[in-house]
């Protein structure tokens, strides 16, 4: 089920400025990897590289290779709707679709690619909904407006979402930055369930939530404003917060600067 | 006011803004109402002692008197903040009152004036053999027109306005997307009896086809399009990009996504365009005296011979300056006003029913 993702030479671009520099790197299956920085250092545009979600902003570009076990995403021929379904994401503000029901929201990726049958829906929307740690809260108003839920329901719901159509890779961009803490911990009990099933690569700007979610960590930093994001270290998470090798790493971790 | 415990040599006390209480003096509630009802008296005095002939000119005094009064009063006792609050509050619905009554007046009149003429008779006959002096007729066939040509505008003018604003937000960008809105925005300000005369031209002269509902209903279209293309614009526009997003980052293909999640969470809005394109289409006249010429007698056909439709028929029927011609001509003005208005208010209803649902 869960891939391997190996990233050479990635260098992504908006217009002509670069944003990150030619990042090399791998994520381990069925593991967390966590990305950390200072914001503007290119965290989100990678893992948006991930998926082929860049090139979904005006003038986004990219160049590099990032292979699905021996698939390069960016590859001839690839459909970049495919690539989607294989590598799911979920996006720092909760997004449900408003006009669709909880169910519906659940539904609509396996919906709008195809033809379900109901009683195969109902099951689907169950299983993903109690594996989003949301059943519970929502199986008596299924058909209400998923945009009447909390914020971490809805992001709950989003995960949810994002899961029904079994993609190998699980993107998150800041999943937490809008929720409190309650909501958070439920999402990271969340996320510490799904690495058995799913590959899971974390934005976050919380190095507590880094440090207890992830197994391994990425620091990416910026030589200054405008210049191109870079990839400093990566490595076990232990090892980057007990005993990082860049000093840059350690004076972020440290709290130093950023 | 407080006490500096600060050794070195304390700065000036400057004036300070705080107040010293939180309480002001204010005007008694009443005094709003007062004022109103002096105001009004002194417009109708003013007018009666100078003798002017419209009661619109003593009203405009009247209003004269309560702004200026209003800011004076205010002035005096809450001072000049509050007065100038009042002075803008009472602006705004002095402004709103001026802009509502020519509006209420028109409805009244037209209400008044055509009910006695409106009747099942009237909604389901033609005037076919009835003179313009004789009592009776009716504007079944201009109903149908108006209808059937409003229709035909719009089975062609919506899905081509829905279409290029999809194109315009979704997929254009550079030089054809800046060229289709600069025309679309060209459209916008066409005259209806340009168009008119632009299907006259083309389709009647130059094709060789003779007057019908349909051709009307293309100049129509000519003046729907870009109502049509603009409103959608704006409302795809308003559809957050996280949501397109979304769905694109759960594989479903761009088609998809604008088919499925952007046009439903917009389309409220998009319908109300549409509705008020619609709205604005149906009185129209110009072009069809040009196109579809005017017809007595009933024709269900749009695609052949010549047709009537309601604002047209208010138009004959005024010309013809009988006393039974204006009660048709009015009775009809008020199945047109009472014809958009259904439409209008349909549409609103669709977009309610259509919105998205905040679920509280």
């Amino acid at each position: 089920m869960a891939k391997r993702i190996d990233v050479t030479g990635l260098t992504a671009y908006y217009g002509t400025h670069k944003a990150i520099d030619d990042i090399s790197m791998h994520v381990e299956p069925m593991s967390v990897t966590a990305f950390i920085g200072p914001s503007g250092c290119g965290k989100s545009t990678f893992l948006r590289t991930l998926n082929r979600m860049h090139e979904v902003t005006p003038g986004g570009r990219v160049e590099g290779k990032v292979l699905l076990d021996d698939e390069d995403l960016y590859g001839p021929g690839v459909d970049p709707v495919s690539v989607r379904r294989t590598v799911g994401m979920v996006f720092q503000r909760p997004n449900p679709f408003p006009t669709m029901s909880i169910y519906d929201n659940v539904a609509a990726g396996l919906r709008l690619n195809g033809s379900y049958r109901k009683s195969e829906l109902d099951d689907i929307v169950e299983k993903n909904l109690r594996g989003a740690n949301l059943w519970n809260e929502v199986k008596d108003r299924l058909n209400k407006p998923g945009s009447g839920l909390s914020g971490g329901q809805q992001q709950r719901l989003c995960i949810a979402r994002a899961t029904a159509v079994e993609p190998e890779v699980l993107l998150m961009d800041e999943p937490c930055s809008a929720l409190d803490p309650i909501s958070t911990l439920a999402i990271e009990d969340l996320i510490g369930q799904l690495k058995s099933t799913f590959t899971i690569v974390i934005v976050t700007h919380n190095m507590q939530q880094a440090a207890r979610v992830s197994d391994r960590t990425a620091f990416f930093n910026l030589a200054a404003v405008g210049q191109p994001g870079k990839l400093i270290e990566i490595g076990d998470t232990d090892r980057i917060f007990s005993n990082p090798t860049v000093r840059a790493t350690e004076d972020y971790i440290s709290g130093r600067f950023g | 006011m407080s006490q500096t415990t600060v050794t070195e040599e304390p700065p000036r006390p400057r004036p300070s803004v705080r107040p010293t209480t939180l309480r002001r003096p204010r005007l008694p509630g009443w005094s709003r109402g007062a004022l109103l009802l002096g105001s009004a008296a002194i417009g109708t005095a003013t007018g009666l002692v100078a003798g002017l002939e419209s009661r619109v000119q003593w009203g405009l005094i009247a209003a004269l008197v309560f702004v200026v009064g209003g800011f004076a009063l205010t002035s005096a006792v809450e001072g000049r903040r509050q007065a100038v609050d009042r002075l803008a509050a009472s602006l705004v619905w002095t402004s709103f009152l001026v802009a509502v009554l020519p509006l209420a007046s028109l409805l009244w009149e037209t209400i008044a004036r055509g009910i006695p003429g409106v009747s099942w008779y009237f909604l389901t006959h033609s005037m076919n053999g009835v003179l313009s002096w004789q009592d009776g007729g009716g504007i079944y066939h201009a109903l149908l027109g108006t209808v059937q040509q409003v229709l035909l505008a719009s089975v062609i003018a919506i899905p081509l306005g829905l279409l290029t604003a999809v194109y315009l937000v979704e997929y254009g960008s550079g030089r054809l997307a800046r060229a289709i809105t600069f025309f679309v925005d060209v459209m916008t300000g066409i005259p209806s009896i340009v168009a008119g005369l632009f299907i006259l031209s083309m389709w009647i002269m130059m094709m060789g086809f003779g007057y019908s509902g349909f051709a009307g209903a293309l100049a129509l279209s000519i003046l729907m399009m870009p109502i049509v293309v603009r409103s959608t614009e704006e409302m795809l526009k308003l559809v957050p990009n996280e949501l397109r997003e979304a769905s694109l980052a759960l594989g479903v293909p761009k088609w998809r996504t604008i088919l499925k999640v952007v046009l439903p969470t917009a389309i409220g809005g998009i319908t109300t365009g549409i509705m008020l394109a619609l709205a604005r289409i149906a009185g129209e006249t110009a072009p069809i005296i040009l196109l579809v010429f005017g017809n007595n007698m009933i024709n269900g056909n749009p695609f052949e011979g010549a047709q009537s439709s309601l604002p047209l028929f208010v138009y004959e029927q005024w010309a013809f300056g009988t006393e039974s011609a204006y009660d048709r001509a009015w009775a009809a003005a008020l199945v047109l006003i009472a014809f958009v208005m259904i439409l209008n208010l349909a549409a609103r209803a669709v977009a309610r029913w259509k919105a998205p649902k905040s679920g509280r």
